[in-house]
């Protein structure tokens, strides 16, 4: 038998950016393998372009919200990540962070940066940066070097939350899905090209 | 059914109401309780007989309508953030006296932080002061199950109850296991009773102690008792919670390995505490621990608090959120352990800011050219965010920007120089409660601009409709009243109206009504143009 997931990720970004849907996806991701979940989101006025985070915790807890140095990860929509969600990593947490170029980010062991911005772009869908973030945070996670605790879930678990959300409308769906699979092999051409 | 599905908390209370044969809803938006009444509009097509489900217009006539349908017999719910509570107060105070027939559940929803409100005030403690009983979930889930509690508890007693979320449960998502939605085959039936539902002072004093005699009843009701969560080795040392503090403070006992050790009790019910219970608590233990947001409500009511440690005390902080690390370190010195150390963050981060292309930007941009010294009083939503562009000095509560224009005017009436003043408020802001001191400025003559800032929605809390949409929580067509007619008929002789893109034009409107107002007293620019976040409206010039 295996472990049972205890996980917890913190989701970064400024309102607008897409850190509530990306929560919300991984959270049905949870619910659909069985596990159970609990998210802390930022509504109201933070939503008008101010910093936001979620809290995301999947297995046995009972608080909606992560103490201080127990994060497993970290996925990040801006590079520039206020210290107050840093302070939230354990000390050999990973992050996955939505940046051209790998900066000093204090407190991080595990790095995984690409730039969701310009790959949205590429796929003609500037405002799918947080799914290709997701997607590369997925297979960065489980694919990259002495990561201790990957992403819970897969891509198909993620495309399969997306084919059940938007059933009815094939072109959101194909969008979405392109925009993942964009940040998924990003993570693989990235490194192949090392 | 049977499998469950990820629910934010509003949507959880919202599925409970549906669960729980409620006919009745109304609300205000307020952050956090706004997505409380979507919620409902998005489950009633499923319903077999549809809820009546409205936004109203502020709410006290949201409580006010909910309340009138619950004496009718059918159950009925209100829906509020914690300082709506306050505008609803009125109707609540008596509405406590007159009890009910139907279950009728008042939700307030509280704000410890604040993250999105002017206050960190405790509905739980307006529902002591209007001696009513409160139940404050810890989670989603737990809110579900609550709010069908509510309507029980409520017609067990004949009795309105509050259900006090607060943002963690409110915004938390959690896997949920729907129940059936039940529709009570139930008819009003309004039984007059004007002793009641009317009652005179003489009646109401009959009243009073009538509530005094439920309230005793309900402080023994087994339905909503503290509940032990774990019994402890340790009988010196027990730690009583409620709300999302239960939450934390479970997980944070099992991380400790203290589960075993420490007794954790909690309250479903802070207001009125369970008198058996007290008395247990403080004849069984030589220290108790209580954790609450965010007033120490549950710890007031506990007559010796020699023992007691809580906010009263002064062991709790009283002001701020009480985040799952600041209640470990309380556990921690609770039980003479090592404190976790906790680094602190610098204040970092983006504050929040008027979107790209917001018309209010436009609006604030064309008062500062109009009245580049004056004093600018604004109101509560998105255009608070002006101060950013130093164009809001004041913002108070909802409405108060057109009743603070006045008292600036009062204030500087006999000085040599007087200044210019430009109050700000929204479209759905003004219909809340900015009529009544329009009508008083318009009486006393003040010398003042007022720019309704009329972007066709309610948008901070999520693009809910105003009275002048034409439009209802589901989507069905409405009525509408229109600003213009209201301001004119509030007796302002100065109302013009202006799309601040066009700002060539209303710059120069602006500058006419506050010359204008100088010598004839109020004068209204209504600045109209659709908040950009708002997709269902298009302007001519739109593509």
């Amino acid at each position: 038998m295996k472990p049972a997931v205890k996980q917890q990720i913190v989701i970064s970004g400024v309102g607008g950016q897409g850190v509530l849907f990306v929560t919300r996806l991984i959270a049905e991701a949870a619910i659909d393998k069985g596990l159970p979940v609990l998210t802390s989101e930022t509504h109201g006025m933070a939503q008008r372009g101010g910093t936001v985070v979620s809290h995301l915790k999947v297995g046995d807890f009972a608080s909606p919200l992560i103490r201080p140095r127990k994060a497993n990860g970290l996925l990040a929509l801006k590079a520039e990540i206020p210290d107050a969600h840093l302070l939230f990593l354990e000390p050999d947490a990973w992050a996955v962070v939505n940046s051209d170029s790998p900066r000093d980010f204090r407190n991080m062991a595990k790095l995984f940066n690409t730039d969701c911005d310009q790959l949205a772009l590429e796929i003609g869908n500037a405002r799918s940066a947080n799914l290709v973030l997701l997607g590369f945070g997925v297979a960065a996670t489980i694919g990259g070097d002495h990561v201790k605790q990957p992403m819970f879930c897969s891509i198909e678990d993620i495309r399969n939350v997306l084919l059940k959300r938007f059933s009815g409308n094939k072109k959101v769906l194909d969008a979405a899905v392109a925009a993942i699979e964009a940040g998924y092999d990003s993570f693989g051409s990235k490194r192949s090209s090392k | 059914m049977g499998k469950s599905v990820l629910m934010l908390g509003n949507e959880a209370i919202a599925r409970g109401l549906a669960e729980g044969g409620c006919a009745v809803a109304t609300a205000y938006p307020g952050t956090p309780s706004s997505e409380i009444l979507s919620s409902i509009a998005s489950i009633n097509k499923d319903l077999d007989e549809p809820m009546h489900v409205q936004w109203a217009v502020n709410e006290k006539v949201a409580f006010e309508i909910a309340y009138a349908a619950a004496i009718t017999g059918l159950r009925a719910a209100v829906s509020m953030k914690q300082v709506g509570l306050n505008v609803a107060s009125d109707p609540l105070m008596s509405a406590a006296y007159m009890g009910t027939k139907g279950g009728f559940v008042v939700i307030s929803a509280d704000d410890p932080g604040p993250h999105s409100s002017q206050t960190e005030q405790d509905s739980r403690f307006t529902a002591m002061s209007a001696k009513i009983p409160v139940l404050d979930p810890d989670s989603p889930g737990q809110a579900k199950e609550m709010i069908k509690l509510a309507f029980e508890l409520s017609e067990r007693y004949e009795i309105p109850v509050m259900l006090r979320p607060t943002t963690r449960v409110c915004h938390t998502r959690q896997d949920v296991l729907p129940g059936a939605m039940s529709r009570i085959s139930r008819r009003p039936e309004f039984e007059k009773d004007p002793a009641r539902w009317a009652a005179t002072p003489k009646f109401r004093f009959h009243l009073h102690g009538e509530l005094e005699k439920k309230l005793e009843k309900i402080a023994a009701d087994m339905s909503t008792a503290p509940v032990s969560v774990s019994k402890g080795q340790d009988t010196s040392k027990a730690i009583l919670v409620s709300g999302v503090a239960a939450a934390h403070a479970k997980e944070i006992l099992k991380d400790l390995d203290l589960i075993d050790v420490i007794s954790l009790y909690q309250v479903l019910q802070p207001f009125p505490l369970h008198t058996t219970f007290m008395d247990h608590l403080l004849n069984t233990y030589e220290e108790v621990l209580v954790i609450e947001e965010t007033t120490g409500v549950i710890e007031l009511q506990l007559a010796d608090r020699s023992r007691v440690k809580g906010k009263m005390s002064g062991f709790v902080p009283r002001v701020g959120e009480l985040l799952p690390e600041k209640i470990l370190n309380l556990i921690e010195d609770f039980v003479g352990k090592d404190l976790t150390p906790h680094e602190q963050a610098a204040p970092g981060g983006r504050r929040p800011t008027l979107c790209a292309g917001c018309p209010h930007r436009a609006s604030f941009f064309a008062i500062k050219k109009a009245s580049p010294k004056g004093i600018f009083t604004s109101d509560i939503g998105c255009y608070t965010l002006g101060l950013n562009m130093g164009a809001v000095d004041t913002v108070l509560c909802m409405g108060a920007a057109i009743g603070q224009a006045a008292g600036f005017y009062h204030a500087y009436r006999n000085e040599e120089k007087q200044p210019d003043i430009v109050a700000t408020i929204g479209d759905s802001t003004f219909f809340h409660a900015g009529i009544p001191p329009l009508i008083d400025a318009v009486v006393q003559k003040i010398p003042f601009v007022l720019v309704i800032l009329d972007n066709r929605t309610t948008a901070m809390t999520g693009n809910q409709p105003t009275p002048a949409s034409g439009v209802g929580a589901c989507g069905e067509s409405t009525g509408s009243v229109d600003i213009e007619s209201i301001v004119k008929g509030c007796g302002v002789k100065f109302c013009q109206t202006g799309d601040p893109y066009l700002l060539d034009d209303f710059i120069p409107m602006v500058k006419d009504a506050v010359q204008f107002s100088k010598e004839n007293g109020p004068a209204v620019v209504i600045a109209r143009h659709p908040c950009i976040l708002d997709r269902s409206i298009k302007m001519p010039y739109d593509k």
